[in-house]
């Protein structure tokens, strides 16, 4: 226990300057959301903004992977769309039945897009962008391009809307369960060094005799499936499955992972990262909501697009200041 | 001609001949199947439509070619299509009509051409990778516009402007002459100036174009800054159509309709290849397939599982001849 603490430790204080970055600029907004408003530290809030964010951390961290094979998985919103039909179909046999089936319909097409990309040879990009159509054009189909709701009756809707000891929502629990295995199977297995090798060098892994291929088919399943518990907690938590949900999520899950300093050209990445990167763009929607609240100043929906644009831009901007000083540093 | 050009000329030929092919099977299958297909009104509505996606895919297909690519073009389309009724409604505008519609294609067309710029930037000077970049306008854009006009649909009435959408040159669609206009003049940048060679270089190998003395920041931002004034263009063009603007809904999705055609039309995602009129092809592959499905009550849903298989198709003959 104490060693890997250090290892923590020493990792994250010394070698990611921009790791670092993202915790210091999350713990400065979460000060200034404390001082500045009343209710920003409630429980309601609190349990509100996990239950919310849990779905976006999620697919998050499963896009995390996937660029670090140097890969891009644009399908997550329209599978978490077409999960969360799935799931509100089967939430009348209750959680026991509805999570795995969710989470099984996020592998299947995780697994289409491993093949498409591996055995088909198709571009990462194209390739997802083709399942993102068709998983949007699937949720359509099964739903009849109506929202399905969710049978109150059986357990379903305690994932999303019961709380655990009172206090976190029971998504983000098994959000954070989720997190802790993938950050496990990242930092101490072979699997999630040879993810990280694909991204620094794919032709020098096969080489080595890495199992590349099969940890190809392991980060598209794992965004697949983590989409698909993106999509269960949709429906679960809003008490509908809503074919037309998960448009641009994924550019949020790829916003996420770059706030969080992991560079599209994969071989590099964390997963503590990510979910900071994804809990700082939740924050900033939060707390503009909150200056709306006050009322002294009102922003439209509009122009919290044009704001969190900016957002990204201004994050970019100091990225790609501190990856030049640190090439500098290097040289 | 030594054996390599001849097989690059076969490889090129057979590729080309492959979208072409795709098409006639299309036009075929319609002529037989779907009802009321070889009447002048369908050509009209099809020309019409596919002239929007055709404009923006063949400066998709320059920034592809630069081995980038742009998600912001639908976000420029709404942003521009939301400032030409601005201006046409605003005092100058209802004050001198002549000087008004001028104002409201040129201005709009400048805005998506700052835009472009500012993609550029951050692609050529910041290093961001292209579709980080481009996800600034993405998310941003298309809220500048719904901004400015408060999200309300703005309608007008000005038939000068509307001829960019509605007008008939020689019986057929104008926008479909402005497409053929576009393509021949971009395809002669591409083909016969050095900014086409250098652009091409660029997206073939980096490295060697900037060691060569290419000016690879300027030929990167130049592709993007021409995508962006296309996809401007393109904004007004909708607004045209409608003589309505609706911030939320101009463009939605363009970026992937756009993305298709060029990689329809033969474009290769790492760059060093920009076929124009494959975009163009490419274009009208998908607006007709979207077509056929719709025209014999299949539902959009449906088109958009067959739009998908058609990409990974299309994408995988194309691989396995580039190997």
């Amino acid at each position: 226990m104490t060693d890997l603490s250090a290892f923590d430790l020493r990792r994250y204080v010394t070698g990611q300057s921009q790791s670092v970055g993202v915790w210091i600029a999350l713990v400065v907004l979460i000060l200034f959301g404390l001082l500045r408003y009343d209710n920003f530290g409630s429980a309601y809030n609190l349990s509100s903004f996990l239950n919310y964010n849990a779905m976006f951390i999620v697919i998050s961290v499963g896009m995390c992977f996937v660029i670090m094979t140097g890969g891009i998985d644009l399908s997550v919103g329209s599978v978490a769309a077409f999960t969360s039909v799935v799931a509100a179909y089967l939430s009348p046999y209750g959680l026991q039945v509805a999570l795995p089936g969710a989470v099984a319909s996020g592998l299947a097409i995780g697994a289409l897009n491993a093949f498409f990309v591996i055995a088909m040879r198709i571009p990462p990009f194209i390739a997802t962008l083709a399942t993102m159509l068709g998983a949007k054009g699937g949720a359509l189909v099964i739903s009849g391009a109506e929202t399905i709701s969710v049978d109150w009756e059986s357990n379903f809707t305690s994932l999303g809307m019961g709380q655990a000891f009172g206090l976190l929502p029971w998504s983000f629990v098994l959000t954070v369960i989720v997190i802790v295995a993938l950050w496990i199977v990242l930092e101490q297995t072979s699997l999630g060094r040879t993810v990280l090798a694909i991204g620094g060098g794919e032709d020098a892994s096969v080489m080595m005799g890495l199992g590349v291929v099969r940890a190809k088919i392991f980060v598209y399943m794992l965004s697949g499936g983590c989409a698909g518990l993106a999509g269960l907690f949709l429906a679960s938590g809003f008490g509908a499955g809503q074919p037309l949900e998960g448009v641009g999520w994924e550019l949020s899950a790829i916003a996420s992972v770059v706030v969080g300093g992991t560079l599209l050209t994969g071989g590099m990445g964390s997963v503590g990262a990510t979910v900071a990167g994804a809990l700082l763009l939740g924050l900033v929607f939060n707390i503009l909501n909150f200056e709306n609240g006050r009322g002294v100043i009102s922003l439209s929906a509009y122009w919290q697009m044009v704001i969190r644009g900016g957002f990204l831009f201004v994050v970019i901007l100091l990225q790609s200041r501190v990856a030049a000083s640190a090439n500098k540093e290097r040289h | 001609m030594t054996t390599s050009t001849l097989s690059g000329l076969n490889i090129a030929n057979v590729s080309r001949y492959g979208g072409v092919f795709a098409l006639f099977a299309i036009l075929l299958f319609n002529v037989l199947v779907t009802p009321n297909f070889l009447q002048a009104q369908t050509l009209f509505v099809n020309i019409s439509q596919v002239a929007t996606i055709a404009i923006v895919a063949i400066g998709m297909t320059l920034v592809i070619a630069t081995g980038g690519i742009d998600l912001s073009v639908g976000a420029i389309m709404a942003f521009s299509g939301a400032l030409a009724p601005l201006i046409l409604l605003s005092d100058f505008g209802t004050a001198s009509p002549v000087l008004g519609v001028a104002a409201a294609i040129i201005l709009p067309v400048l805005v998506a051409l700052l835009c472009g710029l500012f993609n550029g930037f951050m692609v050529s000077r910041m290093n961001v990778q292209p579709i980080v970049a481009t996800l600034i306008f993405f998310i941003s854009g298309r809220g500048l516009a719904l901004v400015l006009t408060n999200g309300n649909l703005q309608t007008f009435n000005n038939p000068a402007f509307s001829y960019l959408g509605t007008g008939r040159l020689f019986g057929l669609p104008f926008q479909g002459w402005l497409v053929l206009l576009i393509a021949v003049a971009i395809w002669w940048v591409v083909a016969r100036t050095i900014f086409g060679r250098q652009l091409l270089a660029v997206g073939g190998n980096e490295r060697a174009a900037r060691l060569s003395g290419i000016p690879v920041r300027r030929v990167k931002t130049g592709a993007y800054v021409i995508c962006a004034g296309l996809s401007g263009l393109a904004g007004l063009i909708v607004v045209a159509i409608n003589s309505a603007s609706d911030a939320a809904r101009i463009g939605n999705l363009m970026e992937l309709d756009a993305i298709a055609a060029a990689v329809v039309g033969g474009a290769l995602l790492q760059g060093g290849r920009a076929p124009i009129f494959g975009a163009i092809l490419g274009a009208i592959i998908i607006q007709l397939v979207k077509y056929t499905l719709l025209a014999n009550g299949i539902a959009d849903e449906v088109a958009m599982i067959a739009k998908a298989g058609i990409i990974i198709l299309a994408v995988y003959v194309q691989q396995s001849r580039t190997e």
